[in-house]
């Protein structure tokens, strides 16, 4: 079964061990711990990717940590990647300031299926940080906007501060032809101004508006998450062909050596990140694989 | 040179006096090889550069079970007298820790540069059948596959190959139901029998291509009789009839898939120490991390990839914690990728039946009888007693 559904444009550099020198050219602090810097290739080369691949992202002498892509695939300049401060290396990424220099390794992995959602509804349920490897594919369905029918973009966070792309979401919730739903787990500190839901994000589904029959699921957010909105969908109707998501696990190398993603059967850095369910639905629904 | 003026090419079964494996040496050493192979260290057979047949451990053997081995006088010379030590051979094929990369941070900018991986000629001396399988699984995983793995790779092509057949099981070997062993049938470029009888002590020697062929006629040798071919076969065979453990090999892979949640799991959790030795003494584990150091000014950096075991609990670490949290979780991640999902992934299972991961269990876990335990119905841990190795 082949899950790369939309073929990156050029593959990794030669060596795909050895990263590219980028430099920070913006840094936009997105909520307490998370921030989205926009880089450009020393080489002048740009980086072309499909919506869902992910980089290796070096702080030096820090480490690595492998960043999903969260910027629109129709630019291959600048590189914007979204990363979320919990650990030392991605710590030192989101300290970044412009002029800084850091290495890039990538684009690694599989896509989100946005050819075959093509004529078909598509719902985009989200987690936290799970909006990041989405926003891609959100760029693109947009950006060919006729090519797809009802557009849905579920997505739940902790709490109002959490929330990605604010202004964005704002934005695409004033657009008619795309339905924008976010929920919180918590929104007693910003009490009374929240207007959003309040709730887990697959209290937002039964409200979402696709033909179970046809559509094409992506979701993108913690474990817990994945699973029950998984099960949500398949009770509306949905088969397991038609879900899509994105897992993350220890990753090294991305290039499927170092062993530390695999998942099952799988190596999650080569045959994932993306993975159609029905691939690993086996996996998912055990703890400690 | 014309077709005719080429000598024939040894293409039959010959005989190596055993004196002449020092020709053998020197014919290796000639074609620029450095030769590795077992030598007695610290109490055991290690691997190592040898200087000369005599850093052979002539005359020893090893005694091995769950959790012990012990090295042994013999009663004669013999120089292959025994089994695997603690070292595979991808100490030298895909060492333990590898510079891969410098980088440099000089007045606001980085630059990266890629370490130059060494291509040695080596010649390994007395690989034994399990481990021509292991390299072979290690050529599907490190060159074949996904990416290609440069270390390994440039290691791999200068590296000839003289096989040694088993004649002897040790304590903790099962090649012989794993169909790995212990005669060796492909991927070496010269394979060894050797045969002591009362004052008979030689080399019955196959040559397996073009470059064991021509090394094999710089070396005095004649054409083995019927008789010599025979008794070199009776002592491979005599070897796998000698062995111990058997690991029943139809329906392992959905016996490990069936089974994620066998009290077995939670038995075999309560033995482990998570010590990782089983995954670093495997022939066929190739799981790294990448190490990045700097040094204390902070403007040079390094990058190292460095074994990585399973069972570490940083192994499966991501933001927030690990993945496999428990022993029970992580002991049963190496044995269904070694049994199971190593056969979806490459097309082979990831054990070749030397029993290392037995041997150097502190604790003697032996992968033999978990296998055994998985295949009695889950009924509770006391099923595990009556299990035979």
């Amino acid at each position: 079964m082949n899950t790369v559904t939309m073929e990156p444009k050029s593959s990794p550099a030669q060596e795909p061990m050895v990263p590219r020198t980028y430099v920070v050219a913006r840094v936009a602090k997105d909520t307490a711990d998370t921030t989205t810097i926009e880089l450009h290739s020393l080489d002048g080369k740009g980086m072309a990717y499909a919506p869902g691949q992910f980089t290796m992202l070096y702080a030096f002498g820090v480490g690595e940590v492998p960043i999903s892509i969260s910027g629109d695939p129709g630019k291959s300049d600048p590189l914007v990647q979204t990363i979320r401060a919990v650990g030392p290396v991605s710590k030192a990424l989101t300290d970044v300031k412009r002029g800084d220099m850091i290495g890039v390794r990538g684009p690694f992995g599989t896509s989100w299926p946005v050819a075959e959602a093509e004529n078909r509804d598509v719902v985009i349920v989200s987690g936290g940080i799970g909006l990041a490897p989405l926003r891609p594919a959100l760029y693109h369905l947009l950006a060919h906007r006729d090519r797809y029918h009802r557009i849905s973009l579920l997505y739940g966070s902790r709490t109002p501060e959490d929330l990605l792309y604010r202004q964005e979401l704002e934005r695409w919730r004033g657009r008619l032809d795309i339905d924008v739903a976010v929920t919180v787990d918590n929104a007693a500190t910003t009490w009374p101004t929240w207007r959003g839901g309040v709730g887990v994000v697959t209290t937002l589904i039964p409200r979402a508006r696709f033909d179970a029959a046809s559509a094409i699921a992506m979701i993108c957010g913690p474990d817990i998450m994945m699973r029950y909105t998984a099960m949500e969908l398949q009770k509306l109707g949905m088969q397991e062909s038609q879900i899509y998501l994105s897992i993350e696990l220890n990753m090294q190398c991305g290039i499927g050596l170092c062993g530390h993603c695999q998942y099952g059967p799988v190596f999650v850095c080569k045959d994932g990140p993306v993975f159609r369910l029905d691939r690993i639905a086996q996996w998912l629904a055990k703890r400690e694989i | 040179m014309s077709v005719l003026d080429r000598p024939p090419r040894v293409n039959y079964p010959v005989v190596v006096g055993h004196s002449d494996l020092a020709t053998l040496f020197d014919a290796l050493r000639a074609r620029g090889y450095a030769l590795i192979g077992p030598t007695v260290r610290d109490g055991v057979i290690v691997y190592e550069e040898l200087q000369s047949v005599s850093d052979l451990p002539v005359g020893w053997t090893d005694e091995q079970g769950a959790g012990t081995y012990r090295l042994k006088r013999r009663g004669d010379e013999a120089i292959f007298g025994f089994t695997v030590g603690p070292q595979a051979w991808k100490r030298f094929l895909y060492p333990p820790k590898v510079r891969l990369l410098h980088a440099r941070h000089e007045n606001g900018s980085i630059t990266f540069r890629q370490e130059e991986q060494a291509t040695p000629k080596m010649a390994f001396i007395g690989v034994r059948s399990c481990e021509l399988h292991a390299i072979a699984i290690h050529d599907r995983v490190l060159v074949q596959g996904a990416a290609k793995d440069a270390v390994f790779t440039g290691r791999r092509e200068g590296t000839f190959i003289v096989a040694v057949n088993c004649g002897q099981a040790g304590g903790t070997c099962f090649c012989a139901s794993m169909k790995t062993g212990p005669r060796a049938e492909s991927g070496f470029d010269l394979a060894l029998t050797e045969v002591l009888d009362g004052d008979q002590h030689h080399f019955v020697v196959e040559a397996g291509s073009e470059q064991g062929a021509d090394v094999l006629e710089a070396i005095p040798h004649r054409r083995a009789t019927a008789e010599e071919q025979q008794a070199a076969t009776d002592i491979v065979v005599r070897a796998g009839e000698d062995m111990g453990r058997t690991v029943p090999t139809e329906g392992l892979k959905d016996l490990l898939y069936a089974n994620h949640d066998h009290p077995e799991w939670d038995d075999v959790a309560s033995r482990c120490l998570t010590c990782g030795n089983c995954t670093m003494v495997c022939p066929t584990c190739f799981c790294t991390s990448i190490e990045d150091t700097t040094n204390l000014q902070g403007d040079e950096a390094e990058r190292y990839r460095v074994w990585s075991s399973c069972f570490g609990i940083f192994y499966s670490y991501i933001h927030g914690g690990s993945v496999r949290r428990s022993v029970k979780s992580r002991y049963r991640q190496w044995m269904t990728h070694k049994l199971a999902t190593w056969v979806d992934q490459f097309g082979t299972s990831g054990c070749v039946g030397c029993g290392r991961c037995i041997t150097w269990c502190p604790v003697g876990i032996d992968i033999t009888q978990e296998v055994h335990a998985l295949q009695q119905a889950p009924a509770g841990a006391a099923h595990r007693a009556e299990v035979k190795p």
